[in-house]
Protein backbone atom coordinates (compact mmCIF):
# COMPACT_ATOMS: atom_id res chain seq x y z
CA UNK A 1 0.00 0.00 0.00
CA UNK A 2 1.31 3.40 -0.65
CA UNK A 3 0.19 6.21 2.43
CA UNK A 4 0.87 10.12 1.72
CA UNK A 5 2.41 11.27 4.71
CA UNK A 6 3.40 15.01 6.40
CA UNK A 7 6.38 14.25 8.83
CA UNK A 8 6.91 16.91 11.29
CA UNK A 9 10.33 17.67 12.63
CA UNK A 10 11.06 19.48 15.91
CA UNK A 11 13.83 21.61 16.64
CA UNK A 12 15.76 18.86 18.05
CA UNK A 13 15.44 16.42 15.86
CA UNK A 14 17.37 13.53 16.21
CA UNK A 15 20.77 13.37 14.36
CA UNK A 16 20.04 9.81 13.17
CA UNK A 17 19.43 9.45 9.36
CA UNK A 18 15.79 8.48 10.09
CA UNK A 19 14.58 7.84 6.19
CA UNK A 20 17.72 6.24 5.57
CA UNK A 21 16.73 3.93 8.54
CA UNK A 22 13.39 3.97 7.42
CA UNK A 23 14.61 2.59 3.55
CA UNK A 24 17.37 -0.06 5.05
CA UNK A 25 15.39 -1.11 8.21
CA UNK A 26 12.39 -1.25 7.59
CA UNK A 27 12.31 -1.82 3.83
CA UNK A 28 10.09 0.74 2.98
CA UNK A 29 10.28 2.63 -0.25
CA UNK A 30 9.57 6.45 0.18
CA UNK A 31 8.87 9.24 -2.44
CA UNK A 32 10.06 12.89 -1.06
CA UNK A 33 7.52 15.05 -2.65
CA UNK A 34 8.63 18.10 -0.28
CA UNK A 35 10.69 18.83 2.35
CA UNK A 36 11.70 21.95 3.77
CA UNK A 37 14.04 21.23 7.02
CA UNK A 38 16.64 23.71 8.23
CA UNK A 39 19.11 23.51 11.22
CA UNK A 40 17.78 24.67 14.27
CA UNK A 41 14.51 25.14 13.40
CA UNK A 42 10.97 22.79 12.86
CA UNK A 43 10.53 20.89 9.55
CA UNK A 44 7.93 19.00 7.18
CA UNK A 45 8.59 16.39 5.03
CA UNK A 46 5.77 15.11 2.55
CA UNK A 47 6.47 12.00 1.29
CA UNK A 48 4.48 8.71 -0.35
CA UNK A 49 5.35 5.69 2.03
CA UNK A 50 5.09 1.99 0.17
CA UNK A 51 4.85 -0.62 1.89
CA UNK A 52 2.64 -3.21 3.54
CA UNK A 53 -0.09 -2.31 6.16
CA UNK A 54 2.64 -3.36 9.11
CA UNK A 55 5.90 -1.81 7.44
CA UNK A 56 3.97 1.33 7.45
CA UNK A 57 2.96 0.78 11.05
CA UNK A 58 6.49 -0.08 12.21
CA UNK A 59 7.63 3.18 10.11
CA UNK A 60 5.63 5.03 11.82
CA UNK A 61 6.44 3.98 15.46
CA UNK A 62 10.03 4.20 14.76
CA UNK A 63 9.43 7.64 13.92
CA UNK A 64 7.71 8.42 16.79
CA UNK A 65 9.72 6.95 19.08
CA UNK A 66 12.79 10.07 17.52
CA UNK A 67 10.47 12.44 18.46
CA UNK A 68 8.84 13.06 14.91
CA UNK A 69 5.12 13.68 14.15
CA UNK A 70 3.81 11.63 11.20
CA UNK A 71 -0.26 12.88 10.32
CA UNK A 72 -1.70 12.17 6.87
CA UNK A 73 -1.31 14.55 4.26
CA UNK A 74 -5.48 15.51 4.39
CA UNK A 75 -5.26 16.79 8.32
CA UNK A 76 -2.63 19.29 7.12
CA UNK A 77 -4.29 21.04 4.08
CA UNK A 78 -7.59 22.68 4.25
CA UNK A 79 -9.85 25.30 2.81
CA UNK A 80 -13.13 27.04 4.60
CA UNK A 81 -15.73 25.37 2.57
CA UNK A 82 -18.42 28.13 4.16
CA UNK A 83 -16.84 30.78 2.68
CA UNK A 84 -16.17 29.08 -0.67
CA UNK A 85 -17.74 30.30 -3.66
CA UNK A 86 -16.83 27.92 -6.00
CA UNK A 87 -14.97 30.71 -8.06
CA UNK A 88 -12.51 27.53 -9.36
CA UNK A 89 -9.47 30.13 -9.21
CA UNK A 90 -7.81 27.47 -7.41
CA UNK A 91 -8.46 24.52 -8.99
CA UNK A 92 -6.48 26.39 -12.25
CA UNK A 93 -3.39 26.99 -9.99
CA UNK A 94 -3.53 23.30 -8.69
CA UNK A 95 -0.98 21.75 -11.31
CA UNK A 96 -0.93 17.86 -9.16
CA UNK A 97 -4.68 18.04 -9.61
CA UNK A 98 -5.99 17.57 -6.14
CA UNK A 99 -8.52 21.00 -6.42
CA UNK A 100 -11.17 19.89 -8.88
CA UNK A 101 -14.34 21.29 -10.27
CA UNK A 102 -16.66 20.53 -13.05
CA UNK A 103 -20.40 18.84 -13.88
CA UNK A 104 -22.31 18.50 -12.60
CA UNK A 105 -22.28 20.97 -10.01
CA UNK A 106 -19.53 22.68 -9.69
CA UNK A 107 -18.60 22.78 -6.30
CA UNK A 108 -14.76 22.44 -5.55
CA UNK A 109 -13.61 18.95 -4.54
CA UNK A 110 -10.33 17.88 -3.22
CA UNK A 111 -8.67 15.13 -3.13
CA UNK A 112 -5.64 15.18 -1.06
CA UNK A 113 -4.17 12.17 -1.79
CA UNK A 114 -2.97 14.09 -4.75
CA UNK A 115 -1.84 16.88 -3.21
CA UNK A 116 1.64 17.86 -2.76
CA UNK A 117 1.59 20.92 -0.33
CA UNK A 118 2.95 23.25 -3.02
CA UNK A 119 0.58 26.06 -1.55
CA UNK A 120 -0.18 27.60 -4.80
CA UNK A 121 -3.72 27.18 -4.02
CA UNK A 122 -2.86 29.85 -0.66
CA UNK A 123 -2.06 32.31 -2.85
CA UNK A 124 -4.75 31.50 -5.95
CA UNK A 125 -7.72 31.64 -3.79
CA UNK A 126 -8.73 35.28 -3.90
CA UNK A 127 -10.67 34.69 -0.40
CA UNK A 128 -7.59 33.40 1.19
CA UNK A 129 -9.46 30.45 2.61
CA UNK A 130 -6.92 27.84 2.54
CA UNK A 131 -4.69 26.88 4.97
CA UNK A 132 -1.50 24.24 4.95
CA UNK A 133 0.08 23.10 7.31
CA UNK A 134 3.77 22.78 6.54
CA UNK A 135 6.12 24.44 8.19
CA UNK A 136 6.50 28.23 8.59
CA UNK A 137 4.35 29.79 5.33
CA UNK B 1 -45.30 38.18 -30.81
CA UNK B 2 -45.43 38.75 -27.02
CA UNK B 3 -45.34 42.07 -25.68
CA UNK B 4 -43.62 43.14 -22.64
CA UNK B 5 -47.25 43.97 -20.70
CA UNK B 6 -48.90 40.55 -22.23
CA UNK B 7 -45.90 39.40 -19.84
CA UNK B 8 -46.09 40.80 -17.08
CA UNK B 9 -50.03 40.14 -17.13
CA UNK B 10 -49.12 36.43 -17.36
CA UNK B 11 -46.09 36.98 -14.41
CA UNK B 12 -48.76 38.68 -12.27
CA UNK B 13 -51.57 36.09 -12.46
CA UNK B 14 -49.00 33.25 -12.07
CA UNK B 15 -49.09 31.64 -15.30
CA UNK B 16 -46.30 32.70 -17.05
CA UNK B 17 -43.37 29.83 -18.13
CA UNK B 18 -40.17 31.32 -16.71
CA UNK B 19 -36.84 28.93 -17.48
CA UNK B 20 -33.04 29.51 -16.91
CA UNK B 21 -30.74 30.17 -19.84
CA UNK B 22 -29.41 26.64 -19.32
CA UNK B 23 -33.11 25.22 -18.96
CA UNK B 24 -34.34 26.44 -22.31
CA UNK B 25 -30.74 25.35 -23.66
CA UNK B 26 -31.92 21.50 -22.72
CA UNK B 27 -35.69 22.19 -24.34
CA UNK B 28 -34.22 23.55 -27.31
CA UNK B 29 -33.01 20.27 -28.52
CA UNK B 30 -36.31 18.63 -28.20
CA UNK B 31 -38.33 21.94 -29.70
CA UNK B 32 -38.10 24.33 -32.52
CA UNK B 33 -37.83 28.45 -31.48
CA UNK B 34 -41.39 28.70 -32.75
CA UNK B 35 -42.44 26.43 -30.08
CA UNK B 36 -40.09 27.82 -27.03
CA UNK B 37 -41.32 30.94 -28.43
CA UNK B 38 -45.12 29.99 -27.74
CA UNK B 39 -44.37 27.74 -24.64
CA UNK B 40 -41.75 30.09 -22.59
CA UNK B 41 -42.20 33.38 -21.59
CA UNK B 42 -38.83 34.83 -19.38
CA UNK B 43 -35.25 33.42 -19.48
CA UNK B 44 -33.29 34.20 -16.70
CA UNK B 45 -29.85 34.71 -17.22
CA UNK B 46 -26.76 34.95 -14.52
CA UNK B 47 -23.45 35.87 -13.18
CA UNK B 48 -20.96 35.64 -10.64
CA UNK B 49 -18.16 37.43 -11.44
CA UNK B 50 -15.45 39.30 -10.12
CA UNK B 51 -16.45 42.77 -11.09
CA UNK B 52 -13.37 45.27 -10.87
CA UNK B 53 -15.27 47.84 -12.43
CA UNK B 54 -17.80 48.49 -9.09
CA UNK B 55 -18.38 50.74 -6.27
CA UNK B 56 -21.08 52.25 -4.10
CA UNK B 57 -22.20 56.00 -3.93
CA UNK B 58 -22.49 56.87 -0.33
CA UNK B 59 -24.09 59.92 1.70
CA UNK B 60 -22.92 60.01 5.34
CA UNK B 61 -24.71 62.84 6.84
CA UNK B 62 -23.06 66.28 7.96
CA UNK B 63 -21.26 66.07 11.13
CA UNK B 64 -21.38 69.35 13.65
CA UNK B 65 -19.91 71.40 13.37
CA UNK B 66 -19.27 70.02 9.72
CA UNK B 67 -15.95 69.32 7.53
CA UNK B 68 -15.85 69.74 3.65
CA UNK B 69 -13.48 67.01 2.71
CA UNK B 70 -10.46 66.99 0.52
CA UNK B 71 -9.58 63.21 1.54
CA UNK B 72 -11.17 60.84 2.45
CA UNK B 73 -11.17 57.46 3.80
CA UNK B 74 -13.35 54.34 4.67
CA UNK B 75 -11.13 51.65 6.74
CA UNK B 76 -7.88 53.67 5.51
CA UNK B 77 -9.09 52.93 1.87
CA UNK B 78 -9.13 56.06 -0.12
CA UNK B 79 -12.90 57.28 -1.41
CA UNK B 80 -13.62 60.05 -3.46
CA UNK B 81 -13.59 63.86 -2.46
CA UNK B 82 -14.73 65.27 -5.21
CA UNK B 83 -18.56 65.25 -4.65
CA UNK B 84 -20.54 67.74 -2.32
CA UNK B 85 -19.44 67.53 1.87
CA UNK B 86 -21.79 64.81 2.23
CA UNK B 87 -21.38 62.33 -0.91
CA UNK B 88 -18.57 59.96 -1.75
CA UNK B 89 -17.96 57.24 -4.09
CA UNK B 90 -15.52 54.55 -3.00
CA UNK B 91 -14.04 51.99 -5.72
CA UNK B 92 -14.31 48.23 -4.95
CA UNK B 93 -10.46 48.26 -6.63
CA UNK B 94 -9.27 50.33 -4.29
CA UNK B 95 -6.50 49.23 -2.43
CA UNK B 96 -6.02 50.03 0.85
CA UNK B 97 -2.16 51.74 1.39
CA UNK B 98 -0.64 49.64 3.68
CA UNK B 99 -2.81 45.89 4.02
CA UNK B 100 -2.05 43.96 1.25
CA UNK B 101 -5.47 42.06 0.22
CA UNK B 102 -7.40 44.80 1.55
CA UNK B 103 -9.59 47.16 0.01
CA UNK B 104 -12.72 49.08 -1.28
CA UNK B 105 -14.47 45.43 -2.55
CA UNK B 106 -13.94 44.42 1.63
CA UNK B 107 -15.27 47.65 2.72
CA UNK B 108 -18.79 46.95 0.39
CA UNK B 109 -18.69 43.63 2.09
CA UNK B 110 -18.21 45.34 5.67
CA UNK B 111 -21.15 47.94 5.38
CA UNK B 112 -23.43 44.91 3.57
CA UNK B 113 -22.54 42.29 6.64
CA UNK B 114 -23.84 45.16 8.73
CA UNK B 115 -20.58 46.34 10.27
CA UNK B 116 -19.21 49.62 11.57
CA UNK B 117 -16.79 51.14 8.95
CA UNK B 118 -14.18 54.18 9.98
CA UNK B 119 -14.71 57.30 8.27
CA UNK B 120 -11.89 59.53 8.29
CA UNK B 121 -12.00 63.13 6.21
CA UNK B 122 -9.70 65.91 6.47
CA UNK B 123 -10.36 69.53 4.84
CA UNK B 124 -9.53 72.88 4.72
CA UNK B 125 -11.85 75.19 7.52
CA UNK B 126 -14.41 77.32 5.58
CA UNK B 127 -16.59 80.03 6.73
CA UNK B 128 -19.12 77.33 6.52
CA UNK B 129 -17.24 74.41 6.94
CA UNK B 130 -15.52 74.96 10.58
CA UNK B 131 -14.00 71.41 10.99
CA UNK B 132 -10.88 70.57 9.26
CA UNK B 133 -10.96 66.81 10.58
CA UNK B 134 -13.10 64.00 11.68
CA UNK B 135 -12.59 60.33 12.69
CA UNK B 136 -15.89 58.59 13.32
CA UNK B 137 -18.10 55.15 12.32
CA UNK B 138 -20.57 54.78 10.06
CA UNK B 139 -22.62 51.96 9.27
CA UNK B 140 -25.17 50.65 6.76
CA UNK B 141 -27.94 52.04 8.70
CA UNK B 142 -26.45 54.92 9.86
CA UNK B 143 -26.14 56.21 6.39
CA UNK B 144 -28.70 58.32 4.12
CA UNK B 145 -28.32 56.56 1.29
CA UNK B 146 -25.88 53.50 -0.59
CA UNK B 147 -25.64 52.19 -3.07
CA UNK B 148 -24.15 49.51 -5.55
CA UNK B 149 -22.72 51.12 -9.19
CA UNK B 150 -21.05 49.25 -11.43
CA UNK B 151 -19.90 51.42 -15.08
CA UNK B 152 -19.32 47.86 -16.49
CA UNK B 153 -20.68 44.41 -15.75
CA UNK B 154 -21.66 41.39 -17.31
CA UNK B 155 -19.60 41.84 -20.28
CA UNK B 156 -20.02 39.26 -22.97
CA UNK B 157 -16.38 39.06 -23.55
CA UNK B 158 -15.32 35.40 -23.33
CA UNK B 159 -11.54 35.18 -22.72
CA UNK B 160 -9.45 32.56 -21.71
CA UNK B 161 -6.28 33.56 -20.29
CA UNK B 162 -2.78 31.27 -20.69
CA UNK B 163 0.98 31.77 -20.13
CA UNK B 164 3.71 29.88 -22.65
CA UNK B 165 6.32 31.88 -20.67
CA UNK B 166 8.69 29.95 -18.31
CA UNK B 167 7.41 31.32 -14.97
CA UNK B 168 4.30 31.63 -13.21
CA UNK B 169 2.37 34.40 -13.78
CA UNK B 170 -0.39 36.52 -11.53
CA UNK B 171 -3.10 38.30 -13.32
CA UNK B 172 -6.50 39.01 -13.40
CA UNK B 173 -7.37 35.69 -14.49
CA UNK B 174 -5.48 34.41 -11.01
CA UNK B 175 -1.77 32.33 -11.65
CA UNK B 176 -1.00 31.58 -14.44
CA UNK B 177 1.20 28.56 -14.85
CA UNK B 178 4.23 28.87 -17.39
CA UNK B 179 4.19 26.55 -20.84
CA UNK B 180 0.56 26.84 -21.10
CA UNK B 181 -0.27 24.25 -18.19
CA UNK B 182 -3.70 25.88 -17.44
CA UNK B 183 -6.07 27.79 -18.73
CA UNK B 184 -8.39 30.24 -16.76
CA UNK B 185 -11.90 31.92 -17.81
CA UNK B 186 -14.54 33.67 -16.79
CA UNK B 187 -17.84 34.50 -17.57
CA UNK B 188 -21.24 31.41 -17.11
CA UNK B 189 -21.17 29.98 -20.93
CA UNK B 190 -24.80 29.74 -21.99
CA UNK B 191 -25.87 31.09 -18.50
CA UNK B 192 -24.45 34.98 -19.02
CA UNK B 193 -26.49 37.50 -19.39
CA UNK B 194 -25.40 38.77 -22.71
CA UNK B 195 -24.61 35.85 -24.45
CA UNK B 196 -28.27 35.49 -24.52
CA UNK B 197 -29.42 39.02 -25.71
CA UNK B 198 -26.14 40.37 -27.56
CA UNK B 199 -28.11 43.16 -29.49
CA UNK B 200 -29.59 44.07 -25.83
CA UNK B 201 -33.24 43.74 -27.76
CA UNK B 202 -35.00 43.46 -24.28
CA UNK B 203 -32.30 45.28 -22.15
CA UNK B 204 -31.55 48.67 -21.64
CA UNK B 205 -31.26 51.37 -19.31
CA UNK B 206 -34.65 50.84 -16.80
CA UNK B 207 -34.65 46.83 -16.84
CA UNK B 208 -35.27 45.69 -13.68
CA UNK B 209 -32.55 42.97 -12.32
CA UNK B 210 -31.21 40.89 -9.93
CA UNK B 211 -27.84 42.74 -8.12
CA UNK B 212 -25.98 41.76 -5.44
CA UNK B 213 -28.59 39.85 -3.66
CA UNK B 214 -31.35 42.45 -4.36
CA UNK B 215 -33.32 44.28 -6.72
CA UNK B 216 -31.25 46.30 -9.11
CA UNK B 217 -31.64 48.20 -12.28
CA UNK B 218 -30.13 48.76 -15.68
CA UNK B 219 -28.32 52.25 -15.69
CA UNK B 220 -27.02 52.89 -19.17
CA UNK B 221 -25.17 51.13 -21.37
CA UNK B 222 -22.13 49.53 -19.39
CA UNK B 223 -18.67 50.86 -20.59
CA UNK B 224 -16.13 49.35 -23.45
CA UNK B 225 -19.43 48.84 -24.84
CA UNK B 226 -18.72 48.41 -28.72
CA UNK B 227 -18.94 45.99 -31.11
CA UNK B 228 -15.97 42.96 -31.23
CA UNK B 229 -17.51 41.46 -34.08
CA UNK B 230 -18.73 37.68 -34.22
CA UNK B 231 -21.83 36.94 -32.35
CA UNK B 232 -22.56 40.17 -30.25
CA UNK B 233 -19.35 40.55 -27.98
CA UNK B 234 -17.90 43.32 -26.41
CA UNK B 235 -21.22 44.48 -24.91
CA UNK B 236 -21.75 45.34 -21.01
CA UNK B 237 -24.60 46.52 -18.86
CA UNK B 238 -23.77 49.48 -15.91
CA UNK B 239 -25.88 48.90 -13.00
CA UNK B 240 -27.51 50.32 -10.09
CA UNK B 241 -28.71 49.20 -6.90
CA UNK B 242 -29.77 49.93 -3.27
CA UNK B 243 -26.85 48.47 -0.72
CA UNK B 244 -29.52 47.97 1.44
CA UNK B 245 -31.16 44.40 1.41
CA UNK B 246 -27.61 42.92 -0.45
CA UNK B 247 -26.40 40.38 0.77
CA UNK B 248 -22.87 39.07 0.99
CA UNK B 249 -23.74 35.25 -0.43
CA UNK B 250 -24.00 37.41 -3.78
CA UNK B 251 -21.34 40.45 -2.94
CA UNK B 252 -17.62 39.45 -1.81
CA UNK B 253 -14.95 41.07 -1.59
CA UNK B 254 -11.54 39.45 -3.14
CA UNK B 255 -7.71 39.88 -3.57
CA UNK B 256 -5.97 38.12 -6.75
CA UNK B 257 -2.53 37.74 -5.53
CA UNK B 258 -0.19 40.59 -6.90
CA UNK B 259 -2.61 42.06 -9.00
CA UNK B 260 -5.48 43.83 -6.91
CA UNK B 261 -8.97 44.08 -5.27
CA UNK B 262 -12.02 43.38 -6.67
CA UNK B 263 -15.40 42.45 -6.16
CA UNK B 264 -17.55 39.52 -7.10
CA UNK B 265 -20.90 40.48 -7.56
CA UNK B 266 -23.95 38.45 -8.49
CA UNK B 267 -26.15 39.25 -11.42
CA UNK B 268 -29.34 37.90 -12.93
CA UNK B 269 -30.90 39.48 -15.81
CA UNK B 270 -34.40 38.36 -17.21
CA UNK B 271 -34.57 38.13 -21.04
CA UNK B 272 -37.99 38.15 -22.21
CA UNK B 273 -39.19 35.77 -24.79
CA UNK B 274 -41.01 38.30 -27.07
CA UNK B 275 -40.66 36.38 -30.25
CA UNK B 276 -39.00 33.80 -32.02
CA UNK B 277 -35.75 35.59 -33.10
CA UNK B 278 -35.76 36.41 -28.90
CA UNK B 279 -36.31 32.29 -28.62
CA UNK B 280 -33.68 31.19 -31.16
CA UNK B 281 -31.02 33.76 -29.00
CA UNK B 282 -31.88 32.67 -25.73
CA UNK B 283 -31.65 28.72 -26.92
CA UNK B 284 -27.98 29.57 -27.34
CA UNK B 285 -25.52 26.23 -26.01
CA UNK B 286 -22.19 26.37 -24.96
CA UNK B 287 -20.74 24.88 -27.73
CA UNK B 288 -21.65 27.68 -29.58
CA UNK B 289 -20.43 30.60 -26.89
CA UNK B 290 -16.81 31.63 -28.06
CA UNK B 291 -13.89 32.39 -26.39
CA UNK B 292 -10.97 34.03 -27.72
CA UNK B 293 -7.60 32.67 -26.01
CA UNK B 294 -4.78 35.20 -25.14
CA UNK B 295 -1.29 34.54 -24.02
CA UNK B 296 -0.85 37.11 -21.16
CA UNK B 297 2.70 35.24 -20.98
CA UNK B 298 3.21 37.27 -24.40
CA UNK B 299 2.09 40.41 -24.06
CA UNK B 300 -1.70 39.29 -24.93
CA UNK B 301 -1.50 37.42 -28.75
CA UNK B 302 -4.39 36.02 -29.56
CA UNK B 303 -3.65 32.44 -29.87
CA UNK B 304 -7.21 31.31 -31.62
CA UNK B 305 -10.34 30.45 -30.25
CA UNK B 306 -12.25 28.43 -27.96
CA UNK B 307 -16.17 27.50 -26.85
CA UNK B 308 -17.74 27.47 -23.50
CA UNK B 309 -18.63 23.53 -24.25
CA UNK B 310 -14.70 22.70 -24.29
CA UNK B 311 -13.71 25.06 -21.59
CA UNK B 312 -16.19 23.57 -19.07
CA UNK B 313 -15.34 19.67 -20.40
CA UNK B 314 -11.77 20.72 -18.05
CA UNK B 315 -9.60 20.59 -21.13
CA UNK B 316 -8.88 22.63 -24.36
CA UNK B 317 -6.71 21.78 -27.11
CA UNK B 318 -4.24 25.23 -28.07
CA UNK B 319 -1.70 24.70 -30.88
CA UNK B 320 -2.69 20.72 -30.59
CA UNK B 321 -1.12 21.16 -27.45
CA UNK B 322 -4.19 19.99 -24.71
CA UNK B 323 -4.34 22.27 -21.99
CA UNK B 324 -6.46 21.98 -18.90
CA UNK B 325 -9.07 24.67 -18.01
CA UNK B 326 -10.67 25.91 -15.38
CA UNK B 327 -12.97 29.15 -14.41
CA UNK B 328 -12.04 31.90 -12.36
CA UNK B 329 -15.99 33.08 -11.86
CA UNK B 330 -18.57 30.76 -9.52
CA UNK B 331 -21.10 28.75 -12.11
CA UNK B 332 -22.97 27.17 -9.19
CA UNK B 333 -23.39 31.07 -7.80
CA UNK B 334 -24.44 32.36 -11.14
CA UNK B 335 -26.71 29.33 -10.68
CA UNK B 336 -28.48 30.11 -7.62
CA UNK B 337 -28.93 33.74 -9.04
CA UNK B 338 -30.48 32.22 -11.77
CA UNK B 339 -32.51 29.88 -9.92
CA UNK B 340 -33.15 33.04 -7.27
CA UNK B 341 -34.64 35.64 -10.04
CA UNK B 342 -36.93 32.40 -11.50
CA UNK B 343 -38.24 31.88 -8.23
CA UNK B 344 -39.15 35.96 -7.65
CA UNK B 345 -40.44 36.02 -11.22
CA UNK B 346 -42.52 32.94 -11.13
CA UNK B 347 -43.68 34.36 -7.29
CA UNK B 348 -44.98 36.96 -9.01
CA UNK B 349 -42.83 39.43 -7.13
CA UNK B 350 -40.77 41.02 -9.78
CA UNK B 351 -41.98 42.37 -13.28
CA UNK B 352 -40.33 42.82 -16.29
CA UNK B 353 -39.78 46.29 -17.26
CA UNK B 354 -39.26 47.44 -21.18
CA UNK B 355 -35.92 49.29 -21.80
CA UNK B 356 -36.75 53.47 -21.84
CA UNK B 357 -34.85 53.78 -24.42
CA UNK B 358 -32.40 50.94 -26.56
CA UNK B 359 -28.38 50.55 -25.93
CA UNK B 360 -26.54 52.50 -28.63
CA UNK B 361 -25.12 51.40 -31.86
CA UNK B 362 -22.04 49.88 -31.33
CA UNK B 363 -18.99 50.79 -33.07
CA UNK B 364 -15.39 50.00 -32.52
CA UNK B 365 -13.56 50.16 -29.25
CA UNK B 366 -11.07 52.73 -29.22
CA UNK B 367 -7.70 52.53 -27.59
CA UNK B 368 -5.83 55.22 -25.42
CA UNK B 369 -3.55 57.17 -27.87
CA UNK B 370 -0.36 58.18 -26.17
CA UNK B 371 0.12 62.29 -27.36
CA UNK B 372 3.40 63.69 -26.54
CA UNK B 373 3.31 67.90 -25.90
Amino acid sequence: MIKKLVLSFPVDATDRPLIYDLIRVHDVSINILKAEIQPGKTGSLLAEFEADERGIDEAIAYLNDNGVTVSPVSSKVSYDRERCINCGSCVSACFSRALSIGAPEWILRFDPERCIACKLCLKACPLRLFKIEFAEV
Amino acid sequence: MKSFAEINDKIRSGKAVVLTAEEVTRMAKELSPAEIARRVDVVTTATFSATRSSGVFLNFGESDPPTRPERLELNGVRACAGLAVDDTFLGAAEGHPEKVGYGGAHVIEDLVAGKEVTLEAWGKATDDFPREHIRTRVSLESLNEAYLYNPRNASNDGEVAVNSSDQIIYTRAGVLLPRSRNAAYGGAGELSPLVNDPECRTIGPGTRVFLGGAVGYVAWNGTRFHDAGGTGEGRSLALVGDLRGMSTAFLRGVYHERFGVSLFVGVGVPVAVLDEDMARRVSIGNERVEAVIVDHGNGGKVLGTTNYAALQSGEIVINGQRVRSAPVASLAKAREVAATLKSWIAAGEFLLTEPTRPMPVAGALRRLEEKVD
